[in-house]
């Protein structure tokens, strides 16, 4: 266990940035994402959920995948560049995290996707203990333990100090690299912020919400329930639920016209919106309520059917946070709970 | 609030309405949602506070297809959206039964939580004073640091179309609605790129903004066309990431009735109505006074012409 002063975290910032790429929770115009370090980024490591998830630093909402040039009767064809420098993200709460173990059941299994497992072989990931868990939060339910984030590096906030644990290889190296920086600290001050922070948790107005009911299993019973039609009703169908979400995947492949060639890229898609799957004959998904009820059945039903009961929400509570309408996840839960599994 | 739930048994019970388009108490102490309710047992979780901006008006539009009447409160803002869509032709006026619902300000949950407040357990109201319990500590707020940027420049407390009124209003406008245009327009053109660049480029492209629109009612949108270059799915590049937004301030001006839903719901937080209202100050200034959604009849500035009309001329003159 290292620590180091928190007046001394731009040092280990500019550290850092001088060998690897830095991304980190930056306050822009009032609002904090994850961005590059630079001397001017405004880091912001109270903000517990960024307003997007930190996903794009592996899976950006909108990437090339390569670029057809045509000069006279000459076409080329250029594929984008795999990452290729390491990386560093610094922040990540543990929610966050366990929404890239979603990712990667995704992206790097077979067919693997090379873009992703770049980015993912090149990051190095540092993750930060929640001191202070938000009314929103339901990581518990989903078996994340907020007090330790197992990433690369684990960090917690304690008062004028931040402890450093490196927890694998990646994070070894990330710690010899700072090393100078980092005197040594106690597992004490540390157990007890673990423990602060699990009696927080547990008393959060969603710690106790319960995902019985909700598997691999219960595809026919959840997917022909009636409540689906009542619970989408004040659904805007906007796609902010699916674009702040840590673990939605879904993603579209597109041609963008440069005037002499073409830019396939692709970017995140919503299953809340009308031309989501479009296939040649048309749409599957014809109207909102199906819409809406696929992103809750692929979370909760669909992906643990597929991924070993893993559930693909990770309760970090944004799509709660900042949904215009006031629906989620949450709600979708307690209403077929309230329903006392009549369905 | 109790009378709004009786008024709306009465007229479910008599056969009035075949439902209630209203808000539903949500699970947290401020995330009502908008609901229909179509019995006595389901107006059991009505209910009408302080958290209650969303504006209903958008939803007459799919309830004007369904069978029968629906009930539906409209805050005095958002009948300037009725009006408007009616003036469209995007709601039945004889599919809605309107109560006008009183207004002393509604609340933004942002504004609360960009005072630093976080954990919340509870809220309550004291004196012009919300009291927060949260995890960590109690604090308060004043009811008005608490409100909606639109609140502050409300356009008053009359509602512009309605059957019945329920409840009392409270005077909430306390500062000059253009100022922020006013300040912006002050600006040299560089610094108006620079803000417009780093308020920009935290869109996500949600479509929050957009969907939650009253204007914005096309069946279809241009960025859900995929014959179109820029699709809805995510700014390509940072014209992009411009151009969804003039093109819809573009699109909604002379209509926006400035009902401030987009900047409500905008996840990050970007001031949209800045870009709607500099739309209004222009026409004030080119056609004379005009609001849209004062009522459902006169014909807007950008879509009647009269001699006296501005020459197009007068954008290059101003600059
Ligand atoms: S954020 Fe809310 S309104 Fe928007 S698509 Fe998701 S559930 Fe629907
Ligand atoms: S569904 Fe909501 S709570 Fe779950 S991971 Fe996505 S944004 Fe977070
Ligand atoms: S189906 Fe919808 S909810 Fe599921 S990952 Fe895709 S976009 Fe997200
Ligand atoms: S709501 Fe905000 S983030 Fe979403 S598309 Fe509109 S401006 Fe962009
Ligand atoms: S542009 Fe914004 S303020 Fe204007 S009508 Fe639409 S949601 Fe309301």
């Amino acid at each position: 266990m290292y620590k180091i002063k928190t007046e001394n975290l731009t040092a280990l910032f500019q550290k850092i940035a001088g060998h690897q790429e830095l991304y980190l929770p930056v306050r822009n115009a009032g609002q904090v994402n994850y961005a590059n370090w630079s001397d001017e980024a405004e880091v912001d490591l109270n903000v517990l959920n960024t307003v997007k998830s930190p996903k794009d630093a592996f899976f950006p909402q909108s990437e090339n995948l390569y670029t057809c040039k045509r000069d006279g009767k000459k076409i080329t064809i250029e594929p984008e560049q795999l990452k290729s420098q390491n990386f560093v993200i610094f922040g990540m709460r543990s929610c966050d995290l366990k929404g890239v173990e979603v990712l990667d059941k995704v992206f790097l299994e077979d067919p693997l996707d090379t873009f992703y497992a770049a980015r993912r072989d090149h990051g190095t990931i540092v993750a930060m203990a929640c001191n202070e868990p938000e009314e929103t939060c339901f990581c518990k339910a989903f078996g994340i333990d907020a007090a330790e984030p197992n990433a690369d590096v684990a960090t917690w906030m304690a008062g004028a100090e931040l402890y450093w644990e490196p927890l694998t290889e990646k994070g070894e190296a990330l710690t010899e690299m700072v090393r100078e920086l980092l005197d040594d600290g106690s597992e004490e001050a540390v157990e007890e912020m673990k423990t602060n922070i699990r009696r927080i948790i547990a008393k959060l107005p969603y710690s106790d919400l319960s995902m019985d009911g909700w598997n691999g299993e219960v595809l026919d019973e959840k997917f022909n329930s009636e409540l689906w039609d009542e619970l989408y009703k004040p659904c805007l169908a906007c796609g902010t639920c699916t674009f702040v979400c840590p673990t939605c995947q879904c993603y579209d492949i597109k041609d963008y016209d440069t005037g002499n060639g073409v830019q396939r890229y692709r970017c995140w898609d919503s299953c809340m919106y009308s031309d989501f799957t479009m296939m040649a004959h048309g749409n599957n998904r014809t109207n909102q309520m199906q819409r809406f009820r696929q992103r809750f059945m692929h979370k909760l039903v669909y992906f643990p059917a597929n991924n070993d009961g893993m559930y693909s929400c990770v309760g970090c509570g944004r799509c709660v946070a900042k949904c215009p309408s006031s629906l989620n996840i949450v709600k979708v839960v307690k209403a077929f709970q309230n329903q006392g599994g009549e369905q | 609030m109790q009378e709004l739930v009786k008024r709306a048994s009465e007229l479910l019970a008599d056969g009035s309405v075949a439902r209630v388009l209203g808000w539903k108490a949500g699970d947290l102490p401020y995330n009502p949602e908008p609901a229909y309710f179509e019995n006595e047992e389901q107006l059991r979780s009505f209910v009408y506070n302080g958290f209650c901006g969303a504006n209903l008006s958008k939803y007459m539009i799919e309830a004007s297809k369904l069978e029968g009447k629906t009930l539906v409160f409209l805050k005095p803002c958002d009948t300037y959206s009725f009006n408007q869509l009616m003036k469209e032709y995007r709601v039945d006026r004889e599919k809605a039964w309107i109560i006008g619902v009183g207004c002393r300000g509604k609340l933004d949950i942002e504004a609360v939580k960009r005072s630093g407040i976080k954990g919340i357990e509870s809220i309550s109201e004291e004196d012009g004073e919300l009291k927060i319990k949260t995890l960590y500590g109690d604090h308060s707020i004043s009811y008005a640091e608490a409100m909606l940027e639109r609140c502050h420049s409300c356009k008053g407390k009359e509602h512009r179309v309605y059957d019945e009124l329920i409840g009392e209003s409270e005077e909430t406008n306390d500062s000059e609605r253009f100022a922020g245009v006013t300040e912006i327009e002050a600006m040299s053109p560089e610094e108006k790129f620079a803000y417009f660049q780093k308020e920009l480029s935290k869109c996500i492209r949600c479509n929050a903004c957009r969907n939650v629109c009253p204007a914005c009612s096309c069946r279809k949108c241009v960025f859900d066309s995929n014959k179109f270059d820029s699709a809805q799915k995510a700014n390509t590049d940072s014209f992009e990431e411009k151009m969804f937004h003039i093109i819809r301030a573009f699109h909604v001006a002379g209509r926006c009735t400035d009902c401030g839903e987009c900047s409500r719901v905008c996840p990050e937080g970007i001031p949209l109505h800045l870009f709607n209202r500099k739309f209004m100050k222009d026409i004030d200034e080119l056609y004379g006074e005009f609001r849209a959604g004062e009522d459902a009849e006169t014909k807007g500035p950008l879509t009647d012409f009269t001699f006296e009309d501005a020459e197009p001329g007068v954008v290059a003159e101003r600059g």
